[in-house]
């Protein structure tokens, strides 16, 4: 138990101190840095209910090693926020400060339980941040890239609604 | 009917004010459980605390001949370990009989049954003290065969013997014989909860160490009270001493019914003194919680050539697996619903839940009704085959009505719009034939399938569901109202586990009271008990406190306003935000300036009652199954289409049509969510959930191993709500949580039976697995 290492997370250097090697990302996240927003349901990559970006890709980070973390970016549900320009659009009829994934779920009840929310977030702000307008995903394609994150609760229908209404917002209509 | 797409709600005569019944109201924790602050059971941490953990036996059937924990303590960082002897209070708990110990004493009997606890610095620490316990076990030969248990072939494993219950149902004349006979036998695997958020709890010891110490528990839970209750007993306390406070819950479909964490949680924080937080590993889960129960069933239908059902012959033998849990009650519901929604005067069924070295099974959404529909429907169909009429037509020339007997001799007075359900499902309009790419076949982009292969089928099936619990069972439940300067809070014990009572309640309170703000106070044991979130029951039977309580106040705030403005109390009511006065000759409020009318928020006194719902009682079951033991039904009609490749076995469900009674839609959009949520649990055990246990001992205890519906396997949903608003219920509004589950698998199963044609007739087996289909 006597590593010491800094990682870059939600824009912040996060020293974690006195950490065993075999430590998961998705551990130190919750037990060591105190971000509970991510959340572990079955420690094999599976369900995606751990989902974080690193250096703006979707990880399981139950799956990766906190210590291969440093020098990364790791931005978690706590830290998310939206594209400038779909934040721009946001500020312009909205409140708070969620983005417009985060209110979609809400609005479009995404959500039940909850438990795998935020890795859902973090997934579909992975499938439509970064693409240009017009480039919409086709209903297999958020189909395809969602399907690593489960739902126990909700039959993933009003989950698909919360989607094509981002998408829609963002991107254009999305094709079947 | 509404037919609901997207969760919105067509407009039908003036919308409902925002946030009160009938509008699809937000959840109120929905912001906190996007942005990642809502904190689970597992979330909850506090200085000084101390992981705990679990250490399970490896074997089905074992005496334990050596336990020794001292290994364990001599490792650096582990702080106790915790065995049967440390059990101050009952070694044992359970629902309904407590035959289940805390730890094993002398025996295990099942892979996963408790023996010790260890409490420790880090996961890590726990993880090896864990395997630092020496247990030494004599296996012993392991009761795995339901028949076994019954013929008393094989020595009782357990003190209270092999069979956790036998009832017979027998009813009206046991001679009637064809002229049409159809019979089959069915076989359910056991499914798995898989509720997300893994059991996981944090005890705080609220004073020092001791037997007169008490103990808060922040656990996940459907049934604060009667964890209370086990809880208490086991550890020797008074109920008082043991504080129950709601975890955040993720998920439970029956699964947190029973204790699985409790106890040793609690009592490693008493041991030690310090707060103790324990999380199950997905693994842990599948072996610490009880599941779906497995089931064969045995059931022949006579009936007349028109496909009048004259007499149903049933068997069913449910696994209890190795403690007796809810087996009881779930016994009772597959029995009794042996009929499904369809009328039948005679009747001769025989039913056993017993106890095996298999897992311990309870409760899953459907409670022993899944089972019995899967052969119920099963048997429908082929009864219409052998009458030579379609699916639908044999279920609606037999289609239960209000006032019906059921085999148990009880009157079915609920709302039952059986006729009305497969009609309009019947209806609805087929998806389209056409395919978009490979992802739309069965097998995906495996690229396996063949297309010219593929067959397309067409299933349906008819669920009857009993509302609340049973057999005299008073579950009620109780809330607490105040009501201040425009303020509602509102206080129960309703666990909130994702289907949105907190939502429900605040739009009673908003439409009882005439107020926009609604607090939720927290949930736990500081009032009494709401009953368990299960069965259905919760918007009827916490609904029905809430606006009990909300009515109380509003008397008191009618006879208030009255007071002051010299008026009858009894001629105002709440219009909006006001309290008004009526026109006595039309009822309605009288426009404004005329009349009394008071803002709601400038009454400055507070008011606060509480009330108790409870359900007209229920009776038990005579040696002949008749009784008026349910409460009340709910109704489903589901269809399946189908995509099969019969060369690999594989299934690709395209879409589910269902049509629902629900009574009244008290928030549209969260019954759509139970509906489809609840649609995908069915369609899970119909073609991949099965928890498989070889030789007692569990193969695929991981979501690598035990497969649940993802993005990919579930379809579009089209859903028609029939609103009959029922008049036993408090707001009209049935339970609509269990009867998607319940006949969503059989329509699934009977569109493949349709797609694979007369061979079809094979697949009697739930999951379908690939050798179902190409074995056949």
């Amino acid at each position: 138990m006597a590593e010491h290492y800094t990682l870059h997370v939600n824009g912040e250097a996060r020293e974690v101190t006195d950490a065993w090697v075999g430590e998961s990302l998705l551990h130190v996240l919750r037990e060591r840095l105190e971000l509970r927003g991510t959340k572990g349901a079955c420690e094999q990559g599976e369900c995606g209910s751990c989902s974080v970006l690193v250096d703006d890709r979707l990880v399981c980070s139950c799956l990766t090693l906190a210590a291969t973390s440093v020098g990364r970016r790791i931005v978690t549900v706590e830290g998310v926020q939206s594209d400038a320009a779909a934040q721009s659009a946001h500020d312009e009829n909205s409140s708070g400060a969620l983005t417009d994934v985060q209110r979609a779920f809400v609005e479009a009840g995404a959500v039940q339980c909850g438990f795998c929310t935020p890795g859902l977030v973090m997934a579909v702000h992975a499938l439509v941040d970064g693409r240009a307008p017009g480039d919409a995903p086709t209903e297999d394609e958020i189909r395809e890239r969602l399907s690593g994150n489960i739902c126990r609760c909700t039959g993933y229908g009003r989950i698909m609604e919360a989607v094509r209404v981002v998408v829609r917002q963002r991107l254009g209509e999305v094709a079947r | 009917m509404t037919v609901v797409e997207h969760g919105t709600r067509p407009d039908v005569g003036a919308p409902p004010r925002r946030g009160t019944l009938g509008d699809s109201t937000l959840r109120p924790d929905g912001v906190a459980k996007v942005d990642g602050s809502y904190l689970f059971s597992g979330d909850h941490s506090i200085d000084g605390f101390v992981w705990g953990a679990t250490l399970r036996s490896p074997h089905p059937h074992a005496r334990i001949v050596r336990l020794d924990t001292a290994p364990a303590l001599a490792i650096p960082g582990v702080v106790a370990v915790v065995s049967a002897d440390d059990v101050p209070g009952a070694p044992t708990y359970g629902l309904i009989s407590h035959d289940q110990p805390v730890f094993a004493r002398d025996v295990v009997r099942f892979v996963g049954e408790p023996v010790a606890a260890v409490a420790a610095d880090h996961p890590e620490t726990c993880r090896r003290a864990l395997d630092a316990i020496i247990v030494e076990y004599e296996v012993l030969p392991a009761l795995l065969d339901p028949e076994a248990a019954i013929t008393g072939a094989f020595a009782p494993i357990h003190p209270d013997g092999n069979v956790i219950r036998h009832q017979r149902i027998v009813r009206g004349d046991q001679s009637i014989v064809g002229p049409v006979v159809v019979e089959g036998t069915y076989e359910l695997g056991m499914q798995d909860q898989a509720f997300l958020g893994l059991e996981a709890a944090l005890a705080e010891p609220l004073s020092g160490t001791g037997t007169s110490a008490g103990v808060r528990l922040h656990v996940a839970t459907q049934w604060l009270h009667e964890d209370r209750a086990q809880i208490a007993a086991c550890l020797g306390l008074p109920e008082e001493a043991v504080h129950l406070v709601l975890g955040g819950v993720g998920g439970a479909f029956g699964a947190r019914e029973d204790i699985s964490l409790q106890v040793h949680c609690a009592l490693l924080a008493l041991r030690t003194g310090r707060p103790v937080r324990m999380a199950y590993s997905r693994r842990e889960s599948f072996l610490g919680h009880v599941h779906r129960h497995p089931c064969t069933i045995w059931m022949r239908h006579h009936a007349d050539h028109d496909g009048t059902i004259r007499r149903i012959e049933a068997r069913f033998v449910f696994d209890g697996g190795a403690y007796a849990s809810t087996s009881s009650a779930v016994l009772i519901n597959g029995v009794t619903h042996a009929q499904g929604p369809y009328r039948c005067d005679n009747a001769t069924v025989d039913g056993w839940a017993v106890r095996t070295n298999h897992l311990p099974c309870g409760a899953m959404r459907g409670f022993g009704v899944v089972q019995a529909c899967f052969a119920h429907e099963s048997q429908m169909d082929r009864l219409a085959a052998a009458c030579g009429l379609d699916p639908l037509e044999v279920r609606r020339r037999n289609a239960m009505r209000t006032g019906d007997r059921l085999i148990t001799g009880q009157v079915v007075e609920s709302v039952a719009p059986v006729e009305r359900i497969i009609r309009e499902l019947s209806e609805m309009p087929m998806p389209d034939g056409e395919r978009t790419g490979a992802l739309a076949l069965p097998g995906g982009t495996g690229l396996t399938a063949d297309e010219s292969h593929v067959r397309r089928g067409v299933g349906w099936a008819v669920s009857i569901k009993n509302l609340m619990y049973s057999e005299t069972f008073d579950d009620y439940s109780t809330a607490r109202v105040r009501l201040r300067s425009g303020v509602a809070t509102v206080k129960f014990a309703t666990a909130e586990v994702g289907q949105g009572f907190v939502t429900l309640a605040g739009q009673i309170a908003r439409t009882v009271l005439g107020v926009d703000d609604v607090v939720l106070d927290t949930i736990d044991t500081l009032v009494g008990s709401a009953g368990s979130t299960s069965a259905s029951r919760q918007t009827w039977m916490s609904g029905g406190a809430v606006d009990g309580a909300c009515r109380l106040v509003r008397e008191r705030l009618f006879d208030h306003v009255a007071r002051i403005h010299g008026v009858d109390a009894l001629r105002l009511t709440i219009d909006g935000l006001d309290v008004v006065e009526v026109d006595p000759s039309t009822g309605h409020p009288l426009p404004a300036g005329q009349g009394v009318r008071v803002p709601v928020a400038s009454v400055d006194v507070e008011f606060d009652e509480t009330f108790e719902h409870h359900h007209r009682p229920t009776e038990h079951l005579d040696a002949d199954g008749q009784g008026n033991c349910h409460t009340a039904f709910a109704f489903a009609a589901h269809r399946a289409v189908v995509d099969v490749d019969p060369d690999l076995g594989l299934v690709k469900v395209v879409e589910i049509a269902t049509v629902q009674d629900v009574g009244r839609a008290l928030n549209p959009l969260s019954v759509v969510g139970q509906i489809e949520g609840g649609i995908a649990q069915g369609l899970g055990l119909a073609v991949m959930e099965e928890i498989v246990q070889i030789d007692g001992v569990v193969r695929n205890a991981s979501f690598t191993d035990y497969l649940l519906p993802t993005f990919m396997d579930m379809p579009p949903v089209r859903i028609g709500l029939v609103e009959e608003p029922e008049p036993q219920a408090p707001m009209g509004a049935k339970g609509v949580g269990e009867p998607p589950t319940v006949s969503s698998t059989p329509a699934i199963v009977a569109a493949i039976r349709d797609a694979l044609g007369e061979r079809g007739a094979g697949i009697v087996r739930v999951p379908v697995r690939p050798q179902d289909i190409c074995g056949l």
